[in-house]
Formats: structure tokens, sequence, C-alpha cells
């Protein structure tokens, strides 16, 4: 692997950047592979790359039926952020964070992590209420999260409106200042690079279409699109499409897929310098680094994977945004799209082993698995090599439906993000 | 937007609608001797169609009664519309008559 660094950039830009290698290798299916991971978003990509530097594991493929963070990775709005309320959560989503904290330094790759910090605007006292003891259950377990007064807020956040007679006035805000944004096509390409690096094959245009089990059930590899390939480990990892590949394997998920918008405006110099969310009247923004204002809108009522969503739900989150900021009335919206988001009962994921001897899922991540890119796969890479969960995904497992012993994070991913 | 038949009123914007969730759920008749597993099933496991789904409906802002559609996921087009108890119709094809 060609690394990145200062020196690099100053011999190529003499060099007429003619110099620079492909990022990674297109290389054909071999027959068999150690380990199997279906789905290049960022967290199969990330779990490839685990596996072969954490484990040891580097006979392994990734096979994606389009591109490469072609799926929710390379649609998402990236709010990345840790401040869950129960335990387990804030376990797995700060272990993510902390990952986060060095991504770009251990993949050699500018990410663009940005801890720009991320504010929740109470309008209610519901909301305050709500907040505090957010607040306070983060504390306790080591999550940064402070409780801002609406001028607290107002000086972190300069653009904000906090006069009392706002439709939906600021009563306060919750602040997580460790929180922020990244490039989400950087965090799939800086995996794919990584991994590659180390032996694993991507492998894209690569669609699984059905998974082979011997006559005791266990997995002995899949079909796909370019020729059948054995394995006996298999991790799927396709989010909005999970339930579609399980029922390969004759399993039936707790899972719904619905279609998950955002839209980005035309390019403005730098106004919002964090990341803004009000669940209260469901509208999130923040601006990216192109000057894009980057907001995200809300699911629609029913199940679909038709990759789009319905114009009157983006209207009704610039409905939203407008009352919050008036003054970005004016601004045009240059592109909306939708993504296909895999939702749980409880709103948290799951990443375990099945009933089915060799197969392993990540998924549920719903509309807010990006924050969670690095340490989903970190941990599912762990449940891959040793055949059982790390600690902190344990409690992240199929079972928890049956024993009602859910995580139900609902509240804090009442907002699509 | 999309346009739903409502089986009493016809053709209506989505907005008028509630979405209920998969159809054809029943609910086990003697709770008490119904296991863990079918719990399970009834309570969160969903077949999630990739292709036709039939689902419930209430035209909520409109007549205000439930039935039930058989709509294809990928292109979401309504299929069919029919009241409850109604059985599922018998179709294979997503495409709009
Ligand atoms: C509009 C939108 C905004 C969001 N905003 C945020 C946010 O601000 N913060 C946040 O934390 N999260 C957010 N999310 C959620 C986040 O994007 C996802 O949770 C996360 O990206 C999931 O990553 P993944 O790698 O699991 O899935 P994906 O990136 O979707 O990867 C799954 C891959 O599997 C492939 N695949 C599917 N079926 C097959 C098959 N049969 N064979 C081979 N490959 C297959 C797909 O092509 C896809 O590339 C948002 C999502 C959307 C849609
Ligand atoms: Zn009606």
């Amino acid at each position: 692997m060609q690394r990145f660094s200062a020196f690099a950039l100053i011999r190529q830009a003499l060099n007429g950047q003619k110099g620079w290698d492909r990022q990674w290798r297109d290389p054909e299916p071999k027959p068999a592979y150690d380990a199997i991971i279906v789905g290049g978003g960022a967290h199969g990509l990330g779990t490839a790359y685990y596996l072969a530097r954490e484990h040891g594991i580097r006979n392994v493929a990734v096979l994606e039926k389009g591109w490469i963070g072609g799926g929710n990775t390379g649609r998402n709005t990236t709010i990345i952020r840790s401040n869950y309320l129960f335990d387990e959560s804030a376990a797995l989503y700060d272990h993510a964070l902390k990952l986060w904290e060095r991504m770009s330094q251990d993949l050699n790759y500018n990410v663009m992590f940005s801890q720009r910090g991320v504010l929740m605007l109470a309008h209610n006292v519901h909301d305050e209420q709500v907040f505090k003891r957010h607040v306070h259950s983060n504390r306790l377990n080591g999550v940064d999260n402070e409780w801002l007064s609406a001028a607290e807020a107002k000086a972190f956040c300069p653009p904000l409106n906090i006069a009392p007679g706002m439709r939906y006035p600021v009563l306060g805000a919750a602040l997580q200042r460790r929180a922020g944004t990244a490039r989400h096509d950087a965090v799939a390409w800086g995996y794919a690079r990584a991994a590659d690096a180390l032996g694993v094959d991507i492998i894209q245009n690569c669609e699984v279409t059905g998974i082979d089990r011997d006559a005791a059930g266990k997995v002995t590899g899949v079909q796909t699109s370019r020729g059948a390939i054995r394995t006996n480990r298999l991790g799927i990892v396709a989010a909005g499409n999970t339930s579609v590949l399980m029922a390969m394997a004759g399993q039936r998920m707790p899972l719904e897929s619905y279609p998950l918008q955002a839209l980005v405006s035309e390019p403005v110099k730098p106004i919002v310098p964090c990341v803004i969310m009000s669940n209260t009247i469901h509208a999130y923004i923040s601006q990216s680094d192109k000057g894009e204002l980057v907001i995200g809108a809300g699911t629609d009522a029913y199940i679909s994977y038709s990759q789009r969503g319905a114009m009157h739900i983006s209207a009704h989150t610039l409905e939203a945004i407008c009352e919050l900021f008036p003054m970005f009335r004016r601004m045009r919206m240059l592109r909306n799209w939708g993504g296909i988001v895999d939702v749980t009962p409880d709103r948290s994921p799951i990443i375990a082993k099945t009933e089915v001897s060799g197969l392993y899922v990540n998924c549920g991540w719903g509309t807010g698995g990006f924050k969670a890119t690095p340490g989903s796969a970190h941990l599912f890479a762990w449940t891959l090599a040793k055949d059982e969960p790390h600690r902190i995904n344990a409690p992240f497992n199929l079972g928890r439906f049956q024993s009602g012993r859910l995580i139900d994070e609902a509240a804090a991913a009442a907002v699509a993000h | 937007m999309l346009l739903i038949t409502c089986p009493f009123c016809g053709q209506r914007p989505e907005i008028e609608f509630a979405y209920g969730g998969e159809a054809h759920i029943a609910r086990a008749a003697d709770p008490r001797a119904t296991s863990d597993e079918a719990w399970t099933e009834y309570l969160y496991v969903r077949g999630n169609a990739r292709g036709l789904h039939a689902e419930r409906w209430r035209h909520i802002r409109g007549c205000g009664r439930f039935f039930n559609a058989l709509r294809d996921t990928v292109t979401d087009h309504f299929v069919a519309t029919y009241k409850m108890g109604e059985a599922r119709p018998d179709r294979t094809e997503g495409k709009q008559p």
C-alpha cells in the first residue's frame, strides 16, 4: 500500500500526480474463503479490516452487489455521537466514538472526522426533562454530555434563534462536544484500502443470491451473480436488505425496512458551526465542508425497498428547518435522495451469531448506524473470529426479542440520524 | 405521494391514510398456551417482503375505516386493496393492472 503523507503529496505534485497507485485491487472471486462478508458498506468493509488486522484472518472476501459505499454508508448525513440512554448503548456507541477519534491515523486515510459538537434542542418542558435525564445517565457512563441554557446554546451556535416568540422556542439544549461528523465515502474507501492491503478481496458487482448449507444446516458457501463461492463463516452486513438475505438461510428477522431521506442545499459560506438536532419538530441540520447544508428528513410510514422517499416527508422537514432558521427560507435545495434502513422493534442493532452454524448477522442499525461504524465492525469481526460475542455486543443479540431484554432506544433514536 | 384506493371511498392521496403494518398476523387464540417462540413471532418478527406485501391501512382522514392492501415494495405500486376479513388476493406479479 502506498502510504499517504505530506511528503508523498509533495513528491506527487512534482511528478504531475502521475505516480498514484489504485487504492484497492479489483480481484476475481476465488473459489473459497475463510470468511465472507456480504455487504460492502462501511460496516462490512470495516469488519473485513478488523478480521485481518486484529484476528489474522486474511483470506476474506467482501461481496458487494453494487459499488462499495453505495448503500446507506454513502447516503447518510454523517452525524456521529454516543449520548445514548442505556448502559448497553452508551458502551457500544462510545466504543465506536473512541475508534473514530483515531481512525484517520489507523487507516492512514483522512476521513475528515470533525468533533464540532452535536446540539440537541429542547422546545418544551418534556424535552428539557428528557435531555437532562440523558445528560445525567451519559455522565454516569463516562460519556460527555452537558446541559446548556438557551443563552449558552446561542453562544455556542450563533445562528440559533432563541427569541421567546418563536413557534418552537429554544428552552435550552444538550451538547455533546466530542460528537460531530465525518466524510462517509472516505470511511468506506479508507477501510477498503486498508483491508485490501492486508489481503482482503473486495469484490464489487457481485450480488449474493443464495446461501448454501449442508445436511446439518451448516453454512457451506454462497451463490452469487459471479458464481458459487465456498466458506463456512458468513457475515451478513446488508442494512435494508438483511431480511432478504437471511431468508436465503430460512431465517425470519425482527426487522422492517423503510426509506429514509436526506437533502443538501446549494453551497454557501460557513454559517452552521455544529450539528443541530430537534427531535420535537423532527429536523436536523449541519454544514458540510463543501458548504452545503445537510438536512435529514424522516422515514416514510410504510416499508419499502424503493430507495426514494415521498415528497411530503422532505417538505415537512424543510418547513421545520425554516421555522427554526427563518434565514434559510430562500436557500435552494440541490439534491435529495433516499436509503433503505432496517429498523428493529427496540431501535437497537443486532450484532450476533444466529441459529444457523456459520451464519452471523450485523443489522438493525436503522436510521443511525453510521456513528457506530468502527465499533460495529470491530465487534462483529470479534464475533466472527471467536464464534462468540464481545462483552460490549453480547446484549445486542437475537434472543432479546424472546427473553424481553430489549434495549429500547426509541427515545434516543426518535429523530432519524 | 402515493394514490391509494380506499375500498369505500375510492382513490385518495397518501396523506389521508395511516399505515398499519403487515396484514394477516393473527393474535393467538389462547395466549396462555402460546409458546415464547410464537409470541416473539407475533410481536416482533416480520416478513419484510421485497416484492408483494400484504399490509393494513386506515383511511384515517376520510371514512376512518381499516382495509388491507397488496403493494409491491420495490416499485410502491398498489396491486390491490381489499376489505378487512377478505383473503389476500392471489396475485404474483407486482405491476398495477
Ligand atoms: C438518509 C440517511 C441518513 C442517515 N443519517 C445518519 C446519521 O446522520 N448518522 C448515523 O449514525 N447514521 C445515519 N444513517 C444510517 C446509516 O447510514 C446506516 O446505519 C449505516 O450507514 C449502515 O452501514 P452498513 O455498512 O451496515 O450499510 P450499507 O452502507 O447500506 O451497506 C450494505 C451493503 O450491502 C449491499 N447488499 C445488499 N444486498 C446485497 C446482496 N444480496 N449481495 C451483495 N451485497 C448486497 C448493499 O448494496 C450495500 O452496499 C442514515 C441513513 C440514511 C439512509
Ligand atoms: Zn375511505
